[in-house]
C-alpha cells in the first residue's frame, strides 16, 4: 500500500473538515438566520459570510482548529491496518504546517507546545471494526470553547428521563454564550461514565436535522431541542430564538443502579468530514 | 446605532455606547488569553513592552503563518472571554484601555470594572476566524511567542473596519448575557 498516497488523502480529509462545514449545518444556520432579528441576526450573517470566505480561501474557518478526533472503522479484510495510525499522525503533522492548523497540543505537566499537534494519546483515534475490506474514517475537529462546556452526570436512576432532560438543559444554560451557539448538543445516555461521553460525541456525527431511528429516542431529541430553544440564550449568547441547531441522543443499556448522561456540546461550526479507503489504497474524501 | 471608530477608544466615547450598538474599529489591538493575562497581572505599565492604553484588547489566540519572514493572520476569531474573568478588572484598572473584544460575555467583576473605568465589552461572532483575519492589515509585533506559544502570545494587530462588534456589556452596567 502506498503510504504517501494515503497520507495525501488524510491531509485532504483534514483540510475539508477544517475549511468547510457540511451542507446540513449550513441549511440549519440559514434557517436560524431567517427567524432571528437584531444582534442575533448580525451574528448569523457573519457566521454564514465566514463559512463562504473560508471555503473560497481554503483557510480554517475558526482559528481554534481543535483537538482532532478520528473515528476509524476498519473492514476485517482490509489488507494494511498496520499503517493507519502512523499515516494519520504523519498527515496531522503535515496538515499543521501546510493548511495550516493552530498548534493545539500542550504537555499537561509543563504546558510546553511542541507545535505539531501530536502528543500523548493525540490525535485521538477511536477504532472500530466491520465486515468487508474498506476503511471508513470520519474526522471531527473540536475547539475548546465548546468542549469545555461538555459535562458528565452520574444521575440517580430514580430521576428517570425527566431528570435526564433537566440535566441536559442545565448544562446548556450554564454554558450560555460560551460554546458559540447556536450549538449542536450530543447526548449519550446509559453505559458507564466513559461510554456515555463517547456516545455523546458520536451523536454529533449524525447530520443536523436527522432523528434517531428509534421513535421514543427521536421524540426525546425533539423535546430537548424545544426546551433548549426556549432558554433564550440565542446566537453567541446575545439573546434569541435559536440556541441549538439540533439535539442528538445515543443510548446504551445501563447498570440498574446507574444513569450516566454524557453531554457533548458542539459549536455552530459543526465541522466534520469523512473518507473511504479501498483495499487497493485508493480513496475518496466525501 | 452603528459606529465606525478609530482606536484607541477613549473613555468619553466608550461612555456613550450602549448595549446593542454595533462598532467597526480601525487601529491597533493586542491579543491576550489566559497566560498573557496572568503575566500582565504581575506587571506594571512601565514594565510592559507595549502600551495597552493605545489599543483595544482582543481575547484571541490566532492561527498565524510566517511567509517570507512576515507574520500573516490566517484565522483570528475571538476566544471564550469568561476564562479571563478573574484578571480583567485588574487589567482594566491598571493599563488604561477602554475596549474589550471577545465572545460569550464576562461576569459581574468585569461589569463593575467597565462601569468604573468607562469601558465597554464587545462581542465578535465566535468562529468567524477568516472574517476577522480579512480585516487585519498588519501584524506589527509579537511578544512572548517563545515562552507562551502561538495561541497564548501577545500579537499586536493593525485592523481596518473590524466588525461587527456588538456592544454586549456597557459602562452603565447593562449586559446582553443576563437572560
Amino acid at each position: 500500500m502506498d503510504r504517501k498516497h494515503l497520507e495525501e488523502g488524510i491531509l485532504q480529509l483534514i483540510r475539508k473538515a477544517e475549511t468547510e462545514i457540511p451542507p446540513d449545518v449550513i441549511t440549519a444556520l440559514k434557517q436560524a438566520y431567517s427567524v432571528e432579528t437584531g444582534a442575533a441576526k448580525i451574528q448569523l450573517e457573519a457566521m454564514l459570510a465566514n463559512v463562504e470566505m473560508a471555503q473560497k480561501k481554503r483557510c480554517p474557518m475558526c482559528q481554534d482548529t481543535g483537538i482532532l478526533t478520528f473515528f476509524v472503522t476498519i473492514g476485517t479484510d482490509f489488507r494494511a491496518p498496520g499503517i493507519l495510525k502512523q499515516t494519520i499522525e504523519q498527515a496531522v503533522v503535515r496538515a499543521t504546517r501546510e493548511i495550516p492548523l493552530r498548534p493545539n497540543t500542550v504537555d499537561p505537566m509543563t504546558s510546553t507546545n511542541h507545535g505539531d499537534n501530536l502528543g500523548s494519546y493525540l490525535p485521538h483515534i477511536l477504532w472500530d471494526f466491520e465486515p468487508g475490506d474498506l476503511v471508513h474514517i470520519t474526522m471531527l475537529p473540536k475547539g475548546s470553547g465548546s468542549e469545555n462546556m461538555s459535562a458528565l452526570g452520574m444521575l440517580s436512576p430514580s430521576v428517570g428521563i425527566e431528570g435526564v432532560k433537566q440535566f441536559v438543559v442545565d448544562v446548556v444554560k450554564k454554558a450560555g454564550g460560551r460554546p458559540c451557539p447556536p450549538i449542536v448538543v450530543g447526548v449519550g445516555i446509559g453505559g458507564s461514565a466513559d461510554l456515555a461521553m463517547n456516545l455523546g460525541k458520536r451523536a454529533l456525527l449524525r447530520p443536523v436535522g436527522t432523528y434517531h431511528i428509534e421513535p421514543s429516542i427521536a421524540l426525546l431529541e425533539e423535546e430537548l431541542l424545544g426546551i433548549i430553544n426556549k432558554t433564550g440564550i440565542g446566537p453567541m449568547g446575545l439573546g434569541g430564538k435559536i440556541t441549538a441547531l439540533d439535539a442528538h441522543v445515543e443510548v446504551a443499556h445501563r447498570h440498574p443502579a446507574s444513569l450516566p448522561v454524557g453531554v457533548v456540546i458542539q459549536c455552530w461550526a459543526d465541522r466534520r468530514a469523512s473518507m473511504v479507503v479501498h483495499n487497493d489504497g485508493s480513496w475518496e474524501v466525501k | 446605532m452603528e459606529y465606525h471608530v478609530n482606536l484607541p477608544l477613549s473613555s468619553e466615547i466608550a461612555k456613550k455606547l450602549q448595549v446593542n450598538d454595533v462598532l467597526y474599529i480601525t487601529g491597533k489591538i493586542f491579543t491576550a488569553r489566559d497566560s498573557a493575562h496572568m503575566k500582565m497581572r504581575g506587571m506594571k505599565p512601565k514594565d510592559l513592552p507595549f502600551d495597552p492604553s493605545a489599543m483595544g484588547l482582543y481575547h484571541c489566540g490566532p492561527l498565524m503563518k510566517k511567509e517570507n519572514g512576515r507574520w500573516i493572520a490566517v484565522s483570528a476569531g475571538p476566544t471564550t472571554s469568561s476564562r479571563m474573568e478573574e484578571f480583567e478588572d485588574i487589567l482594566l484598572d491598571r493599563f488604561g484601555f477602554h475596549l474589550i473584544i471577545g465572545k460569550g460575555g464576562m461576569g459581574e467583576r468585569t461589569g463593575k470594572a467597565l462601569k468604573k473605568t468607562g469601558s465597554v465589552y464587545t462581542a465578535f461572532p465566535g468562529g468567524a476566524g477568516v472574517l476577522a483575519a480579512e480585516k487585519i492589515t498588519d501584524v506589527s509585533q509579537v511578544y512572548w511567542l517563545e515562552e507562551l506559544g502561538m495561541p497564548e502570545a501577545v500579537w499586536i494587530l493593525e485592523v481596518k473596519e473590524l466588525g461587527p462588534l456588538v456592544v454586549a456589556m456597557d459602562s452603565f452596567g447593562r449586559s446582553l448575557y443576563k437572560h
